[in-house]
């Protein structure tokens, strides 16, 4: 690429001999492409993230093991982790990377099927590059497109209906959604607590859903199939004095982010002890601020005090001796948890303590795991019922995380669900039908825009390819087949997608392969919105670091 | 111009291993761990000598854990298993080679499934058949005996020897044993197994360990004070005994004479002296604190004829507190509100060498001690890390009372269902199921190979004994030239959630690993040059 050097901060300088040369100022460190190479190189690189994630995708799609700097490591699935912990350095694939992560915080799933389609829609777009189109018809193609294919979307969209009783459609997209993952070894088990855990914490008057009530926790041992869903709040913490009782019934709970210290005022200050006399009231002054607080604790009737500072010994067991179980170092997510789901209120200053300012809950009972001293405080039957805690457990910590990560993905399919009923058919069935629906709208487009169209329909097609390749199955003739099938049949348009599993039919409707529409859609309007973006660069400088500069 | 080669998407140094580069990666790394751990298997499997880099420091050990734990491993597979092997620790407290073992067989079977084409997807299916089948069949053979004592001790103690058996305390196991039982059973239920305390001291054999019925607390008795006190009223404290600082923020002394200075030095004393006055008013004998306790108050205690034991660590004090009934206390304005603690006698004892304090009679037993005794320290170190896994085990026992034969009887009996349940499964997924079986099988092949025998023959023989309908049967690994017996006369027992945590475990990490297609390493972060 030696043609390429910026040449704006060049100077020409003679040698002894009078022969010219060029001096590039830093030469070494920059860097500039232009025109149609910048843009192939681009999509180059967005090809070859596509390409790690691809065999990610679908019910058969396999895992990614990532090597931290640091030596950890990860194994998952997700789309979005693979590509955030991939230490990517090229600036065209970090705007994939971003890509799945704006997916993952919109929708929560769906983020390698994103990556996949715009790795394929640049690809085709590089071909019509070779053709001669201009980079900006193609991506205004590709947005015509893309509003036909969402228009399918909506066509052959469907209503499913659920209930706070009735819950087994649910069930159904959160198995769908965990159907790639490892979790699938306790399919049903995960899908019930992801759609239980939404629905105890969904309104669905408002039809919204608060996931800062749902908290997963994780602890290695045990196997998959002993996670569990606990209805109240799981802390890692355990009772102040091991000689408390470690289960409290009937619990009323004073939840206060005050230490248990004398006060001290906000501004810096100075105490200056001059005399005996001084001393000796400032340690009468200590002692009785300490009995004062617990007896305002005491007052309130609380029987549990949960503390977001520690408390030293001395009120430890001031505590004790009062009966009075408390934790402290509870951090502060967890305090307004515990406050939320007991319906207490967080107390800053043992003043403001009142009977009415305390937590309920039914119990609040200490677990002890394995063989090491590891203690979990449990508080359940809780005044407010809506705050749930997902509780994970598996024999390594990869899985658990990996677990963890799959158990995220399922709540946001369900609570997108609970936002918006409507859903398309999953194994590539949509992609299909959208596809088809581009295809004819391309030969009604005159003008350039109308190839543009018709790679769009192809880039769509790679999806239900991908998935019949990570399933083993001839990607072609595969896709020929379903294809002419959702032609044929206007009943099985949208229905009809790839038999990842085997089964014996593809009608994605019947085996209730579903997604929830908002999803799809916007998997098609990121990807076609990061097209432009990219297509439209065609020079790039890089005032690059030298070697030495760390 | 590196970063514009438009492949090269990474920072330079990360390396990318695809398909069956990775695949193959994962299985030789879990293959190897497998293979490092495999010799110290069983009854007559071999110790390693893992020797420090840094230090030189050497340890010898049997333990799959603690081998996995303290090699440096750089292969992502070889990790995963050690995560496994170091929770089975956490969890069950043994079986830790076994995880990494079967773990390991169960990838080198999918290896040749790989190589005949299947799809890794595939195989998973079938090892979850295979792994259900084999946990029920598990959950079927186990036996319960928690209803009668009688025979829920020869359970505990016939579990206590099998795990002993293979570690360094072979020889003294029935003695062992024996020990480790009678300390769980006085925790009556709990699993805390800090309340049992093992105190390591050189010399003498290794029989003779003991157990002591009391406590007995590695630390010293105050200067002057009485080294025998009988009828005990202990106070149990975690306080301050040097100087007690004024906790009010930002408090601190000005003085601005050298007189005023004595005077507050006075009052700090002063200050002491009515601490030490209001735990004298507790009535007791003898003053136990977490912290030091400084000169001063201690030629008071002396003074007041009070034993006071200082610098009584975290652990310990919890322990006394629950031997001796009382709380830990912090504050002594009521004594009439703190509960004191009781024993009939604290007197100072000699082991060895050393003298270390010992409280008999203690009110509540829940807590006491096993004393060890060993030749060297390293000797020692391995009979503790033994007796651990034997007390983790037990405790464990306890909360889950089923067990289920060893000598490689549980294995087989579960291949036996395995294989069962695969003849009935269609399609692919069948080959897959049957591996599952000859990865369990592969157990009993080490211990045979393990213990210097024909192991392809007596595995034979088992399977043979396990199809007659002889399902306690295992191997004989004591009588020379081996056999097969059944093991629940020999008294071979091991705890049922042990077993199921290993095969529960080894199959979600063989799974996890047979899914893995990619391995992306990032480069290593660079160390920043001072």
């Amino acid at each position: 690429m030696a043609m390429n050097l910026d040449l704006s901060n060049a100077s020409v300088i003679k040698d002894e001999q009078g022969r010219p040369f060029i001096i590039v100022r830093d030469q070494g460190k920059k860097k500039r492409q232009y025109g149609n190479e910048a843009v192939k190189s681009h999509i180059l690189a967005a090809r070859t993230v596509a390409n790690i994630v691809k065999t990610s995708l679908g019910p058969r799609g396999l895992d990614k093991i990532l090597i931290s700097p640091d030596g950890d490591i990860t194994v998952t699935n997700d789309g979005a982790t693979i590509l955030q912990q991939m230490e990517i350095t090229n600036h065209v694939a970090k705007l994939l990377v971003e890509l799945s992560k704006s997916q993952d915080d919109e929708i929560g799933d769906g983020t390698t099927g994103v990556v996949v389609l715009a790795g394929a829609l640049l690809e085709q777009a590089a071909e019509l590059i070779d053709k001669g189109i201009h980079p900006i018809r193609i991506a205004d193609g590709y947005d015509q497109a893309c509003d036909i294919a969402v228009a399918e979307l909506d066509n052959i969209s469907d209503v499913i209906e659920f209930s706070k009783e009735d819950t087994s459609n649910l069930v159904k997209v959160a198995k769908t959604s965990l159907g790639s993952k490892i979790v699938s070894k306790a399919h049903d088990q995960f899908a019930n607590i992801a759609v239980d855990a939404v629905l105890s914490v969904a309104d669905l008057e408002r039809k919204d859903v608060d996931f800062e009530l749902i908290k997963m926790d994780g602890k290695v041992g045990g196997a998959l199939e002993d996670t569990l869903l606990v209805k109240g709040v799981l802390i890692d913490k355990d009772f102040s004095h091991p000689q408390m009782p470690s289960e409290v019934r009937d619990a009323k709970i004073a939840i206060l982010t005050c230490a248990f210290e004398p006060p001290k005022p906000k501004t810096k200050h100075k105490l200056e002890i001059t005399s005996v006399e001084e001393f000796k009231k400032l340690q009468t002054y200590e002692r009785e601020k300490f009995i004062e607080m617990i007896k305002q604790i005491k007052d309130t009737g609380a029987n549990l005090a949960i503390c977001q500072w520690g408390f030293d010994d001395e009120a430890n067991h001031l505590l004790l001796q009062n009966g009075l179980p408390a934790v402290r170092w509870v951090g502060g997510p967890e305090i307004e948890l515990i406050a939320i789901a007991t319906n207490g209120r967080i107390v800053p200053r043992f003043e403001d303590l009142k009977a009415e300012k305390l937590g309920t809950a039914g119990i609040v009972r200490e677990m002890t795991f394995g063989t090491t001293r590891e203690k979990m405080l449990v508080i359940e039957e809780c005044a407010n019922t809506r705050a749930v805690t997902i509780f994970v457990r598996g024999s390594n910590k990869m899985i658990i995380d990996e677990a963890k990560r799959s158990l995220h993905d399922a709540l946001c399919v369900v609570r997108n669900l609970v936002k918006d009923n409507r859903v398309v058919y999953g194994g590539g069935s949509a992609e299909i039908a959208c596809s088809l629906a581009v295809e004819d709208a391309a030969v009604k487009t005159p003008g350039l825009e109308q190839y543009a169209m018709r790679a769009f329909a192809e880039a769509l097609d790679t999806i239900p390819m991908t998935l019949a390749e990570n399933s083993g199955l001839n990607p072609i003739a595969t896709l020929a087949e379903v294809k002419s099938q959702q032609v044929k049949d206007p009943k099985g348009r949208g229905r009809l997608g790839v038999d990842c599993m085997s089964k014996g039919s593809n009608n994605m409707k019947e085996a209730f392969v579903i997604d929830p529409l908002i999803g799809k859609k916007q998997q098609l309007m990121l990807a076609t919105q990061l097209c432009r973006m990219v297509l439209k660069v065609n020079n790039v400088i890089v005032s690059g670091t030298g070697e030495d500069d760390f | 111009m590196s970063s514009f080669s438009p492949t090269q998407i990474f920072e330079e140094g990360t390396t990318e291993e695809k398909g069956e580069n990775a695949r193959l990666s994962a299985f030789v790394g879990a293959i190897a761990v497998g293979d490092l751990v495999k010799s110290t298997l069983g009854p007559k499997g071999m110790d390693k000598i893992l020797q420090s880099a840094s230090t030189g420091d050497i340890m010898v050990t049997n333990d799959g854990a603690t081998i996995l734990k303290s090699i440096a491993l750089d292969n992502a597979a070889a990790k995963v298993l050690v995560n496994i092997s170091k929770v089975q620790d956490d969890e069950v407290g043994d079986g830790t080679t076994s995880v990494a073992v079967l773990a390991a067989e169960l990838l080198r079977e999918a290896e040749k499934l790989v190589d005949k084409k299947i799809h890794p997807q595939t195989i998973i299916e079938g090892y979850r058949i295979a792994s259900q089948a084999a946990l029920k069949a598990l959950e079927a053979s186990a036996v319960d005996h928690s209803k009668n004592p009688e025979a829920f001790r020869n359970d505990l103690l016939a579990i206590a020897r099998t795990t002993l058996s293979s570690k360094i305390l072979a020889q003294d196991r029935t003695h062992f044993a024996e020990l480790a039982v009678d300390a769980i059973l006085r925790l009556k239920g709990s699993s805390d197994l800090s309340h049992i305390q093992i105190i390591k001291k050189t010399g003498g054999k290794l029989s003779e360990s003991y157990l002591d019925e009391g406590f007995i607390l590695d630390k010293k008795i105050g200067v002057n004070q009485p080294k025998r006190l009988e009828k005990a009223k202990i106070l149990v404290a975690n306080t301050s005994m040097d100087t007690d600082k004024v906790k009010i923020f930002g408090a601190r002394l000005k003085v601005t004479s050298t007189g005023k200075l004595a005077e507050l030095e006075k009052a700090e004393r002063e200050k002491m002296k009515a601490k030490v006055e209001k735990i004298k008013a507790h009535g007791i004998n003898c003053f136990i604190n977490r912290q030091l306790i400084y000169n001063w108050p201690e030629q008071l205690f002396t003074d007041a004829g009070i034993m006071s034991i200082e610098h009584a660590d975290f652990d310990g004090i919890e322990r006394l507190a629950l031997v001796t009934g009382g709380e830990i206390a912090s504050t002594f304005d009521n004594p009439e509100q703190v509960k004191l603690g009781h024993c009939d006698l604290i007197e100072e004892v000699l082991i060895g060498e050393d003298t270390l304090i010992k409280f008999s009679g203690v009110a509540a037993g829940m807590a006491c001690t096993i004393v060890l005794r060993g030749a060297t320290e390293q000797l020692l170190d391995e009979a503790e890390r033994s007796l651990h896994d034997a007390l983790a085990v037990l405790s464990q026992t306890v909360i889950e009372p089923r067990t289920t034969l060893g000598g490689g009887c549980a294995e087989s009996l579960m291949a036996k269902a395995v294989e069962h349940a695969a003849t009935r499964i269609e399609g692919k997924k069948q080959t897959a199921a049957a591996a599952f079986a000859i990865a369990l099988r592969q157990l009993p092949t080490i211990l045979a190979d393990n213990a210097g025998l024909d192991s392809g023959d007596l595995v034979a023989r088992l399977r043979k004994a396990h199809y007659d309908g002889m399902t306690t049967y295992g191997l004989d690994l004591m009588t020379p030239g081996g056999g097969i017996t059944d093991m629940r006369e020999m008294g071979v027992i091991e705890s049922y959630k042990l077993k199921k945590a290993v095969v529960s475990s080894a199959s979600e990490a063989a799974e996890l690993l047979l899914r893995v297609d990619d391995i992306i390493r990032a480069a290593p972060r660079r160390r920043e040059r001072h």
